[in-house]
Formats: structure tokens, C-alpha cells, sequence
């Protein structure tokens, strides 16, 4: 917002818990949260110049999705046909740095407020014609008081802000926790592919960072995580090679009809099946770059109220398997930065429901069939039963066999 | 019923003919507190604003040779005549204009000052007055820029008088914008009695279709009063989503923008007005259908 013309003569304060991070260059480790950035997501950072810092500091562009499941033989395999990149493996850290320096541009506009917090908000009251005033008063934990028109929320899936404007949230945690950590390859290769296999437990994934490395993104059962990250770190890297590799989950029952499945559609579709490649092998993890935090899901049942709107995981959390929170975190800017410019050039009050509710609406129309997707495909993928299997397996099939469903996606 | 002793005490070159009709003013007096609920009674001038606005500003930028999209109106000075509590008077400000609204009810000048108030931007940059046209003649000759009279020449009792006030106090070359209603057979059915008396999107008694503007009256009165009628376009309200939108037909409501002409005494040339092309700007946010 800081950088769109018709916000020119506004003000802007971002109140930001943590410390200021800016790089130079990284170090030579890589950190082990990281995100998945879609294409989309990435010309949202380059519409105010943050992508190219992104690009000057590292990011690794993948080609290729791969996603099976460890019961079957089913897989399917996203790829664009023209040579562009799918997506972009970034380190949070870098997305930060990005931030911060185009934060600096418009620094006559936008005033940063690190390490601070807010304790307490006052609410303007419905009422027109009293005497108070109708803005959002914010009491800061340093004793600092702000007042504003807006009030955006982005402070993730215990959004205080959504708390205390008493906007009620779903949410519903899952039994399971991510398990994230750095990993080495056994030899360089183009890594440009994204892996993810999707055992009983919970699905597992390889998101390339490098020629030689790659992130894990391990989401399993409490107890299996908790043991993941207390083994040595051999068991660790032996763990992670046999869920992508073995084949323990697999049927006779499951393999025959997924294979007879296949037959069917090679006839139909030639070019509709692929072959299956092998994931790379783990050599070795980055010590200290273990770490794991719970899972739910989450969807706030409003997005915006008078003089407050709420974005990302304030609004939505998703289950990390379909790679898109942060993108539809991106999204949610987006839509809202739109409204809000319109807003401005029509000299409206920037707090006013009109066209918040027009932010709302489109967000959530957007969102919630995302996340009920990314919810059904977790508990779908979550059983060994036969005929859940069978049913994903075949549709998975379908699926990849489908063109115009693919390109949906 | 004070104010209207003061406004007659304090008129010193009374004419017969006033543009301020008091009948009009005691229908808005007991409203004069709810301008600002967009919900309520004002709900429909307050989503006019998006029509309206968007409107003032893409004449005006396509008028002016330098203008910067981040305060398009900076500069300009603008007269918001029946501004009632400010609906219109906030929005223009705040793209950069200098503001001042009068209305001869001193409520709505007390609501529309509490509001601004609150926002120091605006605060500074608006100035009401509790006044009638005629009152500011004197000490304002060719002050302004530009002229607003949005929903106002429908409550006005001489409409001739008006215009002429308005030629007063407007710099050559200056524009004024009018929204009003036309008298027409659809704009009784519609404007009066479902408007009013059904669906209450008006509060009932607001209008009197007698004194309805047809626009062919308008420009006839602006035209010979030195002013060259540049644009008339129809405009629509949708009552199911609360929005407005621009027509081709001006049988109900519609909005004309005038020019001043630069000469002293000429009596406007008179071009034919054209129909105006909705400009799209690249952030204008589309009104809703």
C-alpha cells in the first residue's frame, strides 16, 4: 500500500512483534522454514519491487510437482508445458529482508513499528452521532497510543485482533504436527522438482532449495514427530528415504486395480500416463535445523467489520500439503490493496464497510473452497481402508490423466 | 424555526426572490443528525458518492494540464452548495481539494463540522458555513473553481436566481456540477411514489414532483446565464443493491456539468452536449450493477 500512488498523502503504521531482519546476503545455511511461492504470489512482490531483492539474495524455481501416494501406484504430475516455473522454494528470511527494504522506500509514508505489541483496542461505537471519536484507538505495550481509520489484522492463525473485534473463528486441530528440517542430497542434481508422497500417517514432502539441498516438510502423528526429532540423525535421514522409497503400504488387491486402472486410460489417452520417477536420496540433515509446531485448520466466519479487516492466517489456516497458505495470504493482500486504492481515488473513508464487505466477498469466495479441498484431500489421504484408496487412487489417476482439471489447479 | 429568524436578520440586500425556500428546510431539520449512518435514511446519497465522485474528479483531471494521481483535486477550490451534513464535501477534500460547503440549515452544519472534525486532514481542509447562496455573493465574487449543487435545485424556490449566484461566484472558465431529478411521468411513479411511499428509500415528503428539473429547463436556464452545457448523462439507483450507475435516459435522476464562459457578458456558446464517456482510470473501482 505504501508504494500505490493514490495512497500518496496517507499514513500508514505497521506494528511488527519481532526484530528488524535485513540481509545483505545469506549465510551460507539454509533456514529451515520456507515457503512455496506461486507465480501468482510472486508478481504480487514484484508490483512494488520486493521480487527482485528476493532474486538478488536466493530462491530456487521448480518445474515440476510430483505427488503419489504410498498405498498405490497412483501418482500425479503438475508441470507446465512451456518452459516456465512452476513455483519458487523461498526462504522466509528472505521474503523478510525483501519486505524490509522496499519497507525503507516508502518510509515517509509507512512507519514501522519493530518489537512492539498492542495490548489493548478501543472499538468506535456504532452510534453516529456521539462525541467520541470514530476511529480504532490502539494501546501499545511501550504505553504509545495510535488511532486509526483501518485497522488490518495479519497477525496470524491467534489473531488477537480477531479476538477482540469478536469475530468468531472454526478451527478444528488436526492430530498431527509438521516436522521441517534441511536436508543434504546424496549427489547434486537439478533439483527442480517438488516431491510429495503421501503416507497414512500424513504426507511427506521434499521442496528443493539447491542443487545439493532440499527442505523437509514432514507432516505426521504428534508421537512420530516428537520421535523424529529426538533420534540420531542417521535414523533421521534412513526415516526420510524409506517413506518416499518403500513400498510397505501397498496391496496386491490396491496394486491390481490401480494397474488395470492405468491400462484403461493408456488406451483412452496415450499421453495420459506418466512415469513415475524416484525422489532423490537424503544424505544427510543440517544439525539444529529439526523443528516441529502443530497443525489445525481454521476460517474466521468474518473477514471485515467496520474499520478493521483481517488477512492471511488471521482469516484462514490451511494444512501445509497443498504448499498455498502463504498464497493465499498473498491473494488476500492483493484483493485488499485493490479495494483500497479504488477506495482512496474515490476520496472514501478508508474504514468504511462498502468496500471492505467488496474485499470479503471475493476473499471468501476464493478461500473456502481451497480450504475445503486442502481439508478433504488430508482426510482422504489419511486412512489405509481399501476403498478409500481405491477411490483416491482412481481419481488421482483420473486426474492426471485430465488435462483441463490439471491446468485448475 | 430560530434559525430561520437569523437567516432573515441577517440577509441586508433582501430580494423578492430567494433561492431558499423554508418549506424544504423544516422537512430536512428533523434529519439533520442522520446524515452519517450509511445505513439509514442518507443511504442512497451516500452510495451516490460513488458515481458522483469518480464523476467531479475525471472532469476535472481531464480539464487540468498537471495533476498528480495521489491528490487529483490539490489545488482546487471547490463551493458545495446544500451540503448538508458534508457526504460530499469529505470525499472531495480528501482527494485534495479546498472545501467550502454551506447549507441554511445550522444543524446540518453542526453534524457536518462534528464529523469532519475527528479527522485532522479534513479539518483543515473543509470550512463550513451556515449560509445561503445569495448570503456569500458579496464576499466571494469569482472565488471558486468549481461549483457543486448535488441534489439540491429540486428544494431550491428560484432556480433563475441560483444560477446567477453561481455565475457570481465562479471564476471564468470555472465548472458546476448539479445532480438532480427530472419531471417526468416515470419520475413520479418512481421517485415519488415507490421511492418515498413503498420501498422508504427516501423519507416520505422529501420531494415535490412540481418542482422537479426537466433538463432541457436546466440547460435552457444555464445557458443564458453565461454557461455552456458540456455534459448531461442519466443516472440510476438500483434499490435491490443500494448502488447507482450512469444511463443513457435522464428521465428520472442525471447530472450535468456546466462551464462558465471566460469572457465578461457573453452569453455562452452554446455547443451541443455531448454524452459523457465513462473513463476508466486504472484504479477506478467499477460501481456495482
Amino acid at each position: 500500500l505504501g508504494h500505490d500512488i493514490h495512497f500518496h498523502d496517507k499514513k500508514i503504521a505497521l506494528l511488527e512483534a519481532g526484530p528488524r531482519k535485513e540481509y545483505d546476503h545469506m549465510p551460507d545455511s539454509y533456514s529451515n522454514r520456507v515457503s512455496s511461492i506461486s507465480p501468482g504470489s510472486a508478481t504480487l512482490l514484484s508490483s512494488f519491487g520486493a521480487w527482485d531483492h528476493v532474486c538478488s539474495l536466493r530462491l530456487k524455481p521448480f518445474r515440476r510437482m510430483q505427488v503419489w501416494d504410498a498405498c498405490s501406484e497412483a501418482m500425479i504430475v503438475f508441470e507446465k508445458d512451456d518452459l516456465d516455473d512452476m513455483g519458487y522454494i523461498v526462504e522466509n528470511d528472505v521474503i523478510m529482508s525483501a519486505l524490509t527494504k522496499q519497507l525503507d522506500a516508502v518510509a515517509d509514508r509507512v512507519e514501522v513499528f519493530y518489537r512492539s505489541r498492542a495490548v489493548g483496542y478501543t472499538w468506535p461505537l456504532p452510534s453516529h452521532s456521539c462525541d467520541t471519536s470514530p476511529w480504532v484507538q490502539i494501546e501499545l505495550a511501550d504505553g504509545r497510543r495510535l488511532q486509526t481509520k483501518l485497522l488490518i489484522g495479519a497477525d496470524g492463525h491467534n489473531s488477537v485482533v480477531r479476538r477482540e473485534a469478536g469475530i468468531k473463528n472454526i478451527e478444528h486441530q488436526y492430530d498431527q504436527s509438521a516436522v521441517v528440517a534441511t536436508l543434504h542430497l546424496s549427489e547434486a542434481t537439478d533439483n527442480n522438482v517438488a516431491w510429495q508422497r503421501f503416507l497414512p500417517t500424513g504426507p511427506i514432502a521434499l521442496l528443493p532449495l539447491s542443487d545439493t539441498a532440499s527442505s523437509l516438510v514432514w507432516s505426521t502423528s504428534h508421537e512420530h514427530a516428537s520421535e523424529l526429532l529426538a533420534m540420531d540423525e542417521e535414523s533421521f535421514v534412513d526415516s526420510i528415504n524409506s517413506a518416499f522409497w518403500s513400498n510397505i503400504n501397498h496391496s496386491d488387491f490396491i496394486d491390481t486395480a490401480g494397474a488395470m486402472f492405468r491400462s484403461a486410460i493408456s488406451l483412452l489417452k496415450p499421453s495420459g500416463t506418466a512415469v513415475r520417477q524416484l525422489p532423490p536420496s537424503v544424505a544427510e540433515v543440517d544439525p539444529e535445523s529439526r523443528a516441529m509446531f502443530p497443525l489445525g485448520m481454521g476460517h474466521a466466519t468474518e473477514y471485515v467489520q467496520h474499520r478493521v479487516a483481517l488477512i492471511g492466517d488471521a482469516a484462514h489456516r490451511v494444512h501445509p500439503l497443498a504448499g498455498q497458505g502463504v498464497n493465499l495470504g498473498f491473494g488476500d493482500i492483493a484483493c485488499l490493496a485493490h479495494h483500497l486504492s479504488a477506495a482512496a481515488f474515490n476520496g472514501s473513508d478508508l474504514g468504511s464497510l462498502k468496500h471492505l464487505l467488496k474485499f470479503e466477498t471475493e476473499r471468501q469466495r476464493h478461500n473456502v473452497s481451497l480450504i475445503a479441498a486442502t481439508d478433504l484431500l488430508k482426510r482422504l489421504y489419511s486412512t489405509r481402508l481399501a476403498p478409500l484408496v481405491l477411490l483416491r487412487t482412481w481419481g488421482l489417476q483420473a486426474t492426471n490423466a485430465l488435462p483441463p482439471v490439471k491446468v485448475r489447479i | 424555526q430560530l434559525s430561520l429568524f437569523r437567516l432573515a436578520a441577517k440577509r441586508p440586500f433582501s430580494t423578492s426572490h430567494s433561492s431558499v425556500d423554508s418549506e424544504e428546510i423544516k422537512k430536512f431539520q428533523l434529519l439533520a443528525h442522520k446524515w452519517w449512518d450509511e445505513e439509514g435514511e442518507y443511504s442512497a446519497l451516500h452510495s451516490m458518492n460513488d458515481i458522483r465522485v469518480p464523476f467531479i474528479r475525471d472532469t476535472l483531471m481531464s480539464m487540468s494540464d498537471n495533476y498528480h494521481l495521489g491528490n487529483p483535486l490539490s489545488g482546487v477550490k471547490i463551493l458545495d452548495v446544500g451540503c448538508g451534513g458534508g457526504l460530499l464535501s469529505e470525499p472531495l477534500a480528501r482527494l485534495g481539494a479546498s472545501v467550502t460547503g454551506i447549507d441554511p440549515l445550522e444543524d446540518n452544519i453542526r453534524t457536518a463540522d462534528r464529523h469532519k472534525s475527528f479527522d485532522p486532514v479534513l479539518a483543515k481542509r473543509i470550512q463550513y458555513k451556515s449560509s445561503s447562496l445569495e448570503e456569500i455573493v458579496e464576499e466571494s465574487m469569482e472565488t471558486f473553481d468549481v461549483i457543486v449543487a448535488s441534489e439540491v435545485v429540486e428544494h431550491v424556490a428560484d432556480l433563475e436566481t441560483f444560477i446567477k449566484c453561481c455565475s457570481q461566484v465562479l471564476k471564468p472558465e470555472g465548472s458546476l456540477f448539479i445532480t438532480t431529478i427530472n419531471r417526468t411521468q416515470l419520475s413520479y411513479v418512481l421517485g415519488i411514489v415507490v421511492a418515498e411511499k413503498i420501498m422508504g428509500i427516501v423519507p416520505e415528503g422529501t420531494h415535490e414532483w412540481e418542482k422537479f428539473v426537466p433538463p432541457e429547463e436546466l440547460e435552457h436556464l444555464l445557458e443564458s446565464n453565461g454557461f455552456s452545457v458540456k455534459t448531461v448523462n442519466g443516472m440510476l439507483y438500483n434499490p435491490l443493491w443500494g448502488s447507482w450507475s450512469w444511463m443513457e435516459s435522464t428521465s428520472l435522476n442525471y447530472a450535468v456539468h456546466a462551464v462558465k464562459s471566460g469572457a465578461q457578458g457573453q452569453s455562452g456558446l452554446t455547443d451541443a452536449p455531448a454524452e459523457m464517456d465513462i473513463q476508466q482510470h486504472s484504479a477506478t473501482a467499477g460501481t456495482a450493477g
